[in-house]
């Protein structure tokens, strides 16, 4: 299973954290700031797994920005790859060519399309398209509540004037 | 690109990307911070969006690694609010800041209920993941049952059951009994037939997660598994949609071969027929392609597909065709497919005789040993020590010594014992084996431990044609400069015994050697001085015809040594003085060590060829006699098979106190003799079971001391094995024992620091330990790996826990096949106070042979203990409300091993008691806080201050304090337990040594308390 999905920038900065396994806030810390370390520092054209206190992390590097995901040594570390980039395309397409910037001022929605993609620390979809249109249906759900509300409060309004 | 809506929440973003440095940045934070706040305390005024808005920038800050301990509350009440922008927002932030075991998680467990049983399909969604995510055991037992109902309902759609499932999952994991009802496997194979894939990927997840449990429930989805995979690897049958590059849904194919490999076999012939084809298919089918994420596709299925292959041990035609396709992988380009290949070459050695095969690839095995990559070296030595035998050791090992110096630290402890082991193991001549393991200390003396120069000792004392080789080696190696303190030891101990037989060649008369050690002299510590002391004893015997000279210098040395502080120093300083002006006798009392019975060799040799006869192995017990911690004994059953030893079967280490004067301790004969015929008589019967344990603790204080560091003083000449573990006799009734490797004690000890490594070894199993300890709770897995070529039968494990811990161990199956590895999770929880220690009853048979140990388990007081640190307003308020017993306790300790501060900080902090530097004003005291957590108790904090007498370091005043009384007065025993006894990796005498000839039983005898642990 994947223990945690760690996004951080190459300057060390952290842009999405999510833990699957019960990590003490100490411990979250203490773990983002030894595998920045160990992954920051790794050169290119070396492979994408890292041993890790017993365990794997797999990451890639998209531009300036590292995705890793923590599993169990005797986890299959290509299929984990290939979530990671399954979960790069999903952004991709949401956003439409994702930059590090988005995923900064967007970070919720990154955490809602995690969501749609992994549960307990496992793949839960793996079609694009699935995930794109539930995405899509969560956020017009959220579009309409806010329409409904600004027509309410301007029904108030009105009524009050 | 802006967000929608939240302005402020941009606006506070912009604002910390724009800070110029960290000071600034916590700055706005902390701004924001308290912003937040006193939003939230007049929570009154607060309208939802701005609710929204707040909980995001607090996971926002917290994200950035700021502490956000305030809050929680707003988010998770989120979750009860009725529409779905708030409830989303609640239930992702809950998710993100909170783990399964925050308390606040349990005021939501009837709003989370409510949205799963409601009506609201987007709401069980959002509630169903959160649970998946962070359910705990709570969750666990109050939704279960609903999770699985959405899972199984035919009137819901996709999107909900696959939730579903992951969610069932976690609290399958979290609580097994979930899935514990009439009919459950029957419905996972219905569940199998779903045509939906993103609802199978889910269920076969779940499905991963049963039948690596237990599969012999689940027999009936072994052939819907076949199935699926024949439908997406063979017919391609799957939308569009969920292919990945062509491959149809990579992700699946491999989950599908993970779940099979679980099932011990595959036994209906039609199934293991359409099963092979496709297996077949994938290896021939894979071919490298340019894309990268095409070809870790497919190449995910292709390994997933080699190791099934490798568990159903297929025809020998498809093994040696993964075989040739890894050995394909190992030399390509692409390092991730290198890396994979190395791995599952090892994988594959553990499973199946293909080491000849393997072996053709040796070179490029060693090549990727200098590869530019860490992950991937580390793989290269892992199959580089796995694959080696007698045939290739020499050119294994050699390559391993030559990388040593080119390795980088965190490797280099890892090779030297692997480099030590194998060269132990294949070595072929023994002239070799020296020269490889004077390499190692030479080239990585700190990663060397004294195990390993102890075997060689034990070597060199064996074989008669080696000593002068053997002395030779060690005098090249003084002439050296710059020298590893270990090394030091091990040529002190070469050259006092055998460099009397160099004494014709140029630079080894006994004066040249005798100056060459003393240059070192100034450098080593107090381990080693007493080795250069004995060996200088030596050297001054064998000085024909006596040299005036060089007796004048040897004595100058032992007076100035005579009035050391180190007992151990001043004794043999005292004593080899008086000794060396009895002339004649001294040549008797020192003379050379006799030969080391033949154990360890013997052990690896049964270790290569299992069919020897267990019967011929020569059985050793050890017997410690706890009430004379001065007199360790140590009685063979058998003289050893090379040869007598030169004062009978009977050999005694006698350790006389300082205040004894020689005579005494050399005329103390009888009580020896009683001891040696009790212990004969003990070693003929059945030994109780405490004797057992009895055992296994008494060999701490006294063992210590015996250990290594043979002292020709007394009378009769001392042999001990300093190598074998002298901690556990694993004796039953009708087997023989097998000797452990290493020191029982020790890795106990160690683990009792640390949360992982190995707990036991002998020549055919390895036990490992791994444990994560949250607050008063433990989760351990035990790796029981079987190293030998057959299979280790009737394995039983049984816990005997102490009443103050509750332990749960897994099942361990009754057979561990030929080098595998079985995982066994043993879970502990602290319900109060206590030092008491949980034993492992373990014993399996191997062969013809029962082997049986009991093992302490390091689940010790400590690993309760939290770290925390305390400022001065903090501590001294605690400390004065605990005024007085029970609560806080005083005691003068005596007997303490003197440390200097700095050390017994280090010692505390690594008991997990934080030592906080400067609180208390007298410099010879030192202050330290630490939680303590048990189900009783609950999170208590502990402080406690030690005075030490800067004029005797041997005692010392201790308080402890906190707020339970049991706590305090186990927490000052643990203490004093530490204090009195360090447990020493290097053969340090024992701390004990000046009370040992107090016949009453001191209280501060570290082995009366550590009999009484039990």
């Amino acid at each position: 299973m994947i223990h945690f999905v760690l996004l951080i920038s190459r300057q060390g900065k952290v842009r999405l954290t999510k833990w699957y396994s019960p990590y003490s806030q100490k411990e979250r810390t203490k773990v983002i700031r030894e595998l920045s370390g160990v992954i920051l520092t790794r050169g290119p054209k070396l492979c994408n797994f890292v041993e890790w206190r017993g365990q794997k992390v797999v990451y890639k590097r998209y531009a300036s920005l590292y995705f890793c995901m923590c599993i169990d040594q005797e986890d299959n570390e290509l299929e984990v790859l290939e979530i990671i980039h399954h979960f790069v395309e999903i952004l991709d397409r949401y956003f439409g060519s994702v930059c590090e910037l988005d995923l900064i001022f967007n970070f919720h929605k990154a955490y809602y399309i995690l969501d749609e993609l992994l549960i307990a620390g496992e793949l839960q979809e793996s079609s694009k398209k699935t995930v794109a249109r539930l995405i899509a249906a969560q956020d017009s759900l959220v579009e309409t509540a806010k329409e409904e509300a600004s027509s309410i409060s301007n029904i108030i309004a009105q009524a009050t004037k | 690109m802006a967000l929608s809506g939240m302005r402020g929440l941009s606006v506070f973003i912009s604002d910390v990307r724009n800070c110029q440095n960290k000071e600034q940045e916590r700055l706005r934070v902390d701004k924001e911070l308290g912003n937040i706040r006193t939003r939230f305390k007049n929570e009154k005024g607060l309208s939802p969006y701005e609710k929204k808005k707040y909980v995001w920038k607090m996971l926002y800050i917290y994200m950035l690694g700021y502490d956000v301990d305030f809050g929680h509350m707003e988010a998770v009440s989120l979750i009860s609010a009725p529409k779905y922008p708030e409830k989303q927002v609640g239930y992702i932030v809950t998710s993100c800041l909170l783990n399964e075991n925050h308390d606040f998680l349990r005021l939501v467990i009837n709003s989370v209920r409510n949205d799963i049983i409601g009506r609201n399909e987007t709401f069980q969604c959002l509630a169903l993941t959160m649970v998946g995510n962070i359910g705990g055991r709570e969750f666990s037992e109050s939704l279960a049952l609903d999770v699985q109902k959405l899972l199984l309902s035919s009137s819901c759609r996709p999107l909900v059951r696959k939730k579903a499932a992951l969610c069932l999952l976690r609290l399958y994991r979290k609580n097994p009994d979930v899935v514990n009802i009439d009919g459950w496997s029957d419905r996972m194979a219905q569940l199998l037939d779903e045509r939906d894939m993103g609802v199978l990927t889910s269920v076969m997840s779940l499905l991963v997660a049963l039948v690596s449990n237990n599969h012999d429930q689940y027999w009936s989805c072994l052939p819907k598994c076949v199935k699926i995979l024949e439908r997406l690897a063979r017919n391609h049958d799957i939308p569009q949609e969920y292919t990945y590059y062509g491959i149809p849904s990579p992700w699946l194919q491999v989950k599908t071969m993970r779940a099979l490999q679980y099932f011990p076999t595959v036994e209906d012939p039609n199934t293991r027929r359409s099963l092979f084809e496709v297996l077949q298919r994938i290896l021939m089918g894979t071919d490298v392609v340019k894309n990268v994420n095409k070809n870790n596709a497919s190449h995910a299925v292709l390994f997933e597909a080699l190791a099934l292959v490798m568990h159903l041990d297929a025809e020998k035609e498809m093994m040696s065709q993964c075989v040739a396709l890894l050995g394909k992988f190992i030399a390509v380009r692409e390092p991730n497919i290198r890396y994979l290949g190395l791995e599952n070459m090892t994988r594959m050695l553990m499973v199946t005789d293909v080491q000849d095969i393997i072996k053709r690839h040796q070179a490029q095995i060693i090549t990727s040993l200098k590869d530019p990559d860490i992950s991937i070296r580390r793989r290269a030595l892992d199959l580089l020590y796995a694959m080696c035998d007698v045939t290739n050791a020499k050119d294994i090992v050699e390559e391993l010594l030559q990388y040593l110096s080119a390795a980088e630290f965190t490797m280099r402890e890892e090779l030297a014992l692997k480099a030590a082991i194998l060269a132990e193991k294949f070595a072929p001549d023994l002239a070799w084996y020296i020269d490889v393991i004077l390499q190692l200390i030479d080239k990585a003396g700190d990663f060397v431990s004294d195990d390993i120069w102890f075997r060689v000792v034990q070597f060199v004392t064996n074989n008669e044609d080696l000593q002068p080789y053997a002395a030779a080696k060690a005098r090249e190696y003084l002439d050296k400069p710059a020298l590893h303190e270990t090394m030091v030891k091990v040529s002190s101990y070469l050259l006092g015994e055998y460099s009397h037989l160099l004494a014709r060649r140029p630079g080894c008369s006994p004066k040249e050697i005798f100056s060459i050690m003393q240059e070192k002299l100034p450098t080593v510590s107090t381990t080693t001085l007493p080795i250069l002391l004995s060996a200088y004893a030596k050297i001054l015997m064998h000085s024909q015809p006596p040299d005036p000279e060089l007796r004048d210098q040897v004595w100058a040395v032992f007076n100035k040594y005579e009035s050391c502080i180190d007992v151990e120093i001043q004794q043999r300083a005292v004593e080899y003085f008086v000794l060396c002006r009895k002339g004649a006798a001294l040549v008797d009392v020192l003379a050379e060590m006799p030969k080391f019975p033949e154990r360890q060799s013997a052990l690896i040799k049964k270790a290569e060829d299992p069919e020897t006869d267990a019967a011929e192995q020569s059985a050793i017990k050890l017997r410690a006699q706890q009430q004379q911690p001065s007199n360790a004994l140590v009685v063979t059953d058998q003289p050893p098979s090379n040869g007598p030893l030169p004062v009978g079967p009977l050999t005694l280490v006698k350790i006389p106190s300082i205040s004894s004067n020689v005579e005494t301790s050399l005329s103390d004969e009888r009580l020896s003799h009683e001891n040696g015929t009790l212990s004969a008589v003990d070693s003929q019967s059945a030994m109780p079971s405490e004797g057992l344990i009895g055992d296994l603790l008494a060999i701490e204080g006294p063992a210590a001391a015996v250990t290594a560091e043979q002292k020709p003083v007394s009378g009769l000449e001392s042999v001990v094995d300093g190598v074998d573990a002298l901690a556990l006799a694993p004796v039953s009734e009708q087997s023989n024992s097998v000797q452990p490797i290493g020191n029982v004690a020790e890795r106990f000890h160690a683990l009792c620091l640390k949360d992982s490594g190995v707990l036991y070894e002998d020549p055919h199993l390895q036990i490992g330990i791994k444990a994560e300890w949250r607050t008063h709770q433990g989760r351990h897995v035990l790796f029981l790996g079987n190293k030998s070529t057959s299979s280790l039968a009737s394995v039983k494990a049984l816990m005997l826990p102490p009443s103050h811990l509750k332990m749960e161990l897994s099942v361990v199956p009754d057979i561990i096949p030929p080098r595998a590895q079985v995982q066994c999770p043993l879970e502990v929880v602290n319900l109060r106070p206590s030092r008491d220690l949980a034993v492992l009853d373990f014993s399996y048979m191997f062969g013809a042979t029962l082997v049986s140990v009991k093992l302490r388990l390091p689940a010790v007081l400590n690993k309760f203990l939290q770290h925390i640190s305390l400022s001065t307003e903090e501590f001294f308020p605690q400390w004065r409300s605990l005024s007085g017993p029970p609560l806080k306790l005083q005691e003068v300790v005596r007997g303490v091993k003197p440390l200097s501060l700095p050390e017994m900080a280090n010692l505390f902090n690594s008991l997990h008691l934080t030592v906080s530097p400067g609180l208390d004003p007298n410099p010879n005291n030192l202050v330290a806080s630490t939680t303590f957590y048990s189900e009783s108790t609950g999170a208590m904090l502990c402080l406690m201050r030690i005075e030490t007498d800067p004029a005797d370091r041997t005692q010392l005043r201790m308080t402890v304090a906190s707020g339970d009384a049991a706590l305090t007065f186990e927490l000052k025993e643990f203490i004093k337990e530490q204090l009195v006894y360090i447990p020493a990796p290097t053969p340090v005498p024992s701390p004990a040594q000046p009370q040992v000839s107090s016949p009453p039983i001191d209280p501060t005898d570290p082995g009366a308390i550590l009999a009484g642990l039990l």
